[in-house]
Parts: structure tokens; C-alpha cells; sequence
């Protein structure tokens, strides 16, 4: 059923004569559909924006959502489910704001037993159920992009890598890392060692339950990686069940440094650079 | 063909890999580099490899190459700044370069080179060292 | 955007000499910059692709790489087909074997570039020449 010029006209004057009372029942239905999470001021606001740019859609000339007349419309509308969407309401509750105003406005033309009329309701009926349509598509775009961001976020914030000493940097690594999360941890632990020109990284695990295989091989990669770049890294905090599943893995940690705890790999670290300051004090006395 | 220039710093060779290097300009830094080890009597080389976003098997065979040779020529080779992604890159080929000396950026490659040489200093007149340490 | 690397629009490149590989280096870069790769992601497609037009230009005696960015409906991709009308590759198993060369190579290109991508297939036959199409997917 598509919106021809008439009732497209009808429908805007219908629209713009009973304004006061189509968006007071709107914002009415809306506010009672969110149980008062948002404020009646915000709401009337939203519907008033909604109504305003429906009138103006149809008066320019709209017969279809996805047309060239409709993106001021599409615009309030995504903006109202990204607010939505943030917000944390559901996505029915999304959509009744948009399809309140098919009750609010069933009520106004029920007297009204007119062929035209029915006929344009359905049109705009249609219309509607399209708005619906968008607004459930981009809550969920903004939804998905939320956990996107969240996902990111925690990485970020379970990930940190620290300047420990002069020179050594240190990640202390909590929780369960799958590959995702050790690929993220290692890539900034690399940058770092660029950004802050230090030859020396501990990986510190004692916070870290279980390691399977991918993991250590992350781990493993990582410290070669850092060895290409120039750089050695120290593996601190293993407990005895990741050593346990190491061995029976059968991977091969080779000649990388493992200390017992933080401290030990720190002091080990220093003992190296240490060592070769005294040893050339030494040389130099002689 | 683009050509890699080589700057002389004190007794060191600087090269600074600044374009993305076809095989041909790699083999002929290569060349170039060993011309120059000995023209100059340099006894360190270090190659800046920060630009490069990439290093493939080709390129990591010239590094290899270019270490082995000047240590033939009585020179260190250190290669700096290679990019975290570069060093993934290379591990998941499997390339580990191996016998090349690595340093995160051009000065701790001169520190490691100056470090290299006076190792081979100290070991070239060891035997009194040795007793001095020993009593001291 | 570079012109011609939108989705499902390929670009070419042919290879016929040295600086076509670097070409095709740069080619590959854009198009997985363009397609928001990762830089590590990004790092390992180019540098696959270099092995793979060096293998091109050495083995198949020249040829052309072909890229796309391609959509799976849930990601981004980059796909690189490279083809030549060399004398193809008679025991693929042996070439896909670490450290195996004829050119005097470290023997890493395919293996190598094998473990750099997401997707790797290779069609070959003794005097039929060789297509190696490799696949990227954004994470």
C-alpha cells in the first residue's frame, strides 16, 4: 500500500490539525511502556522531534522510508535508538516509541468511518511498521558495536604492561587468557618495548589459572618476536600445574628465563645489567 | 634502481633502509656494504630498519648474508628497530635470523657494538686481566 | 579509497619484474589498509604476498596477482589470486615442505605463506603453470 500524493497530504494535515492531542497520547503510551526510566520532558521532546519530521517527510514527498525524502527521518529515528540502545532498554521498548503512535492515532480517527480514511491509515500503517523496522536494525547495530567497544575495553583494562625498573617493563597477566586476549597482551607488550627502548620484559602468569597450548604458543612466539626486535623477556609466576601442562604438552620452552616469582625475575634482570656495569668498572680499574 | 645510502659515524656504518627495497637494491646494499666494510676499516654496521613495514624471506636472507659477511671483515653487524608487527610477522614464517645481533633502536645498537668490541679488547690481552681480577 | 579496490571490484597487477613485486606489495597494502586489516593482520598479508609474486616472478616466469576485498556478510577480506603460465610445480607436497628451495632460497616462500593467511589454495600441474589464492579476513 504506497502513499500517494492525496493522502499523503491528507495524512500531514491529519498529522499537523491534531498535533497537541496525537503526540500527548503518544508521549502518554511511551511513558507508560518505559515505566518512568525516562523523563515525561525527554519523551514529549523525542515524540514532538518524531511527529515534526513524519509531517515533514510526508509533505516532501515520501512514499517509501528508504527514499531520498526520508533521511531527515531515518536520521531522528536512528538517533532515538542509539540513545535507546545506550541507554539499556530493549528492543521492544525501542520500537513502541515509534509504533505507539498507530494506537494514539486509531484513537483519533475511530469516529471517523471514511473509505479514504482507513485507506490512508493503512498506508501510513505501513510506514510506520517500516520505521519500526529501521529502529530495531540500528538498536541492534549500536548494540553491537557497544560490545564491541566493552570487549575492547576489558582487553584493554586486563592488559596492562608496566615500566617496572629503567629499562624492564613487565606484564602482570590475570584471569583466563585465551588467544584473542594473549595475542592483544603480546602485541602491546612488543609496542611498549619499542615506545619505552626497553631490552628487558617479564611476563608475570601468576595470576593466570590455565594455560592450553595455543596460549603457551603465544607466549612462546612472543619471546622470539621480542628476541628478533632485540629485546629478552623473562617468564615469571608459573604455577605447578601450568608446569605440569607444559611438559605434558610437550612444549618447548628452550633456553627462555622462568623464575618462580616477580621479584626473582626482576633481581635477575638487574643482576644481568648489573653484572656487565661492574664487570666493566672492573675491566676499566685493571 | 634505488640505491640504500651508507653514512659513515665515527667508526661505525650507518645504513638507514628508508624505501621499500626491491631484491635487486637489496643485493646490491649487500655489495655496496662490503666495499665499504673495507674501504673504511669500520669494525661495526648498523642497519635501521624502522621504515621497513615488511621483511620477507628475501630480505632476511640479505640481513643474514650481511651479518656473516662482515663478520668475515672483522665487523659487528647489528640490525635495529625492527616493528612489533614485523617481529611477529617473522615468526609465524619461520624465520629467525639466525647469528643476527638485534637492538630496539640505533642507540643500543651502538652500545652493543661498542660492548662486542670491548669484550674482544679484553679477551686480546686476557692473561694479565685474568690475575688482576683475581687478587682484587 | 584508491579507485578499484572497492568491494568486489579487483585490481591488477602484473608481474613481470622486480619493482612489479614491490607494486604488488603496495598494491596489497592499500587495499587491506582501505579493508581496516589489523596492523599485524596487514603486515602478514604483505609480506605473504611478497613470497608468493617473488614465487611468481622466479618460478613462473612472471605473471599477474590479482586483489579483492571481498565480504563474507560477517567480515572483511582481502583475497590475492596470483597466476603464471610456468612449467607448474611437479611434487607440491615436497614444495610445501619447510625449507625446501630449487632457487636457492631459505625455502620458506609457500610454506611460509601458508601460515602468514587464512585461507590457501594452490592449483598446479607439470607444464599447465600455477594459481595460488590466499585469503585475509579481517578479525
Amino acid at each position: 500500500m504506497a502513499l500517494d500524493a492525496e493522502s499523503r497530504s491528507r495524512l500531514s494535515r491529519l498529522l499537523t490539525e491534531h498535533a497537541e492531542r496525537l503526540t500527548e497520547r503518544w508521549t502518554g503510551l511511551v511513558v507508560a511502556s518505559l515505566r518512568g526510566r525516562l523523563s515525561q520532558a525527554e519523551l514529549a521532546r523525542q515524540v514532538r522531534e518524531l511527529h515534526r519530521s513524519m509531517i515533514d517527510a510526508l509533505a516532501g514527498g515520501l512514499t517509501d522510508l528508504a527514499d531520498e525524502h526520508g533521511g531527515e527521518l531515518r536520521a531522528v529515528l536512528s538517533e532515538l535508538s542509539r540513545g535507546r540502545a545506550r541507554q539499556g532498554f530493549s528492543a521492544t521498548e525501542t520500537a513502541i516509541s515509534v509504533f505507539a503512535i498507530k494506537d494514539a492515532l486509531l484513537e483519533l480517527i475511530e469516529q471517523d468511518r471514511d473509505a479514504a480514511t482507513l485507506r490512508d491509515f493503512l498506508a501510513l500503517s505501513a510506514l510506520i511498521d517500516q520505521m519500526g523496522l529501521f529502529t530495531f536494525e540500528s538498536y541492534v547495530r549500536t548494540r553491537e558495536s557497544l560490545i564491541a567497544d566493552q570487549a575492547e575495553q576489558l582487553l584493554e583494562l586486563s592488559t596492562p604492561v608496566v615500566k617496572l625498573w629503567e629499562g624492564v617493563v613487565a606484564v602482570p597477566l590475570v584471569g583466563t587468557l585465551d588467544s584473542a586476549r594473549a595475542q592483544v597482551v603480546m602485541e602491546r607488550l612488543l609496542q611498549t618495548l619499542v615506545d619505552t627502548g626497553s631490552p628487558y620484559a617479564i611476563i608475570d602468569i601468576t595470576g593466570v589459572p590455565a594455560v592450553d597450548t595455543q596460549v603457551a604458543q603465544h607466549i612462546l612466539k612472543t619471546v622470539v618476536a621480542a628476541r628478533l626486535m632485540g629485546a629478552d623477556c623473562i617468564i615469571s609466576g608459573i604455577r605447578p600445574q601450568i608446569a605440569q601442562t607444559i611438559v605434558a604438552l610437550g612444549i618447548e620452552f628452550g633456553d627462555i628465563a622462568t623464575k618462580a616469582s616477580l621479584a626473582d625475575a626482576l633481581r635477575h634482570v638487574l643482576r644481568l645489567t648489573g653484572v656487565e656495569t661492574t664487570s666493566r668498572r672492573a675491566r676499566r680499574e685493571a | 634502481m634505488e640505491r640504500v645510502p651508507i653514512l659513515k659515524i665515527g667508526d661505525i656504518l650507518l645504513v638507514s633502509i628508508q624505501v621499500d627495497m626491491s631484491d635487486q637494491t637489496a643485493v646490491q646494499l649487500q655489495e655496496d656494504l662490503a666495499e665499504r666494510i673495507v674501504a673504511t676499516g669500520s669494525h661495526g654496521v648498523i642497519i635501521d630498519i624502522t621504515a621497513l613495514d615488511i621483511v620477507d624471506s628475501f630480505v632476511g636472507r640479505m640481513l643474514s648474508a650481511i651479518a656473516s659477511i662482515s663478520k668475515v671483515l672483522d665487523a659487528e653487524t647489528v640490525v635495529v628497530g625492527m616493528r612489533p608487527a614485523v617481529a611477529i610477522t617473522l615468526v609465524e614464517l619461520g624465520l629467525s635470523l639466525n647469528g643476527i645481533r638485534t637492538a630496539l633502536n640505533v642507540e643500543r645498537g651502538m652500545e652493543l657494538i661498542a660492548a662486542a668490541r670491548a669484550d674482544e679488547w679484553h679477551e686480546a690481552d686476557g692473561d694479565e686481566d685474568a690475575e688482576t681480577t683475581a687478587t682484587s | 579509497m584508491t579507485a578499484g579496490i572497492d568491494l568486489g571490484m579487483p585490481a591488477t597487477q602484473a608481474i613481470r619484474s622486480d619493482e612489479d613485486v614491490v607494486r604488488v606489495r603496495q598494491l596489497v597494502r592499500t587495499t587491506a589498509v582501505a579493508a581496516k586489516l589489523s596492523l599485524v593482520d596487514q603486515t602478514k598479508l604483505v609480506t605473504a604476498a611478497s613470497e608468493l609474486a617473488r614465487n611468481t616472478l622466479i618460478y613462473g616466469g612472471g605473471g599477474a596477482a590479482e586483489v579483492t576485498t571481498i565480504d563474507d556478510g560477517l567480515r572483511r577480506g582481502i583475497r590475492i589470486v596470483f597466476t603464471d603460465q610456468g612449467p607448474g610445480i611437479p611434487d607440491l607436497d615436497l614444495a610445501l615442505t619447510d625449507g625446501y628451495t630449487t632457487g636457492g632460497g631459505l625455502g620458506l616462500g609457500l610454506s611460509g605463506a601458508r601460515r602468514l593467511v587464512d585461507d590457501f589454495d594452490i592449483r598446479t600441474g607439470v607444464g599447465e603453470g600455477t594459481r595460488v589464492t590466499v585469503t585475509k579476513w579481517s578479525r
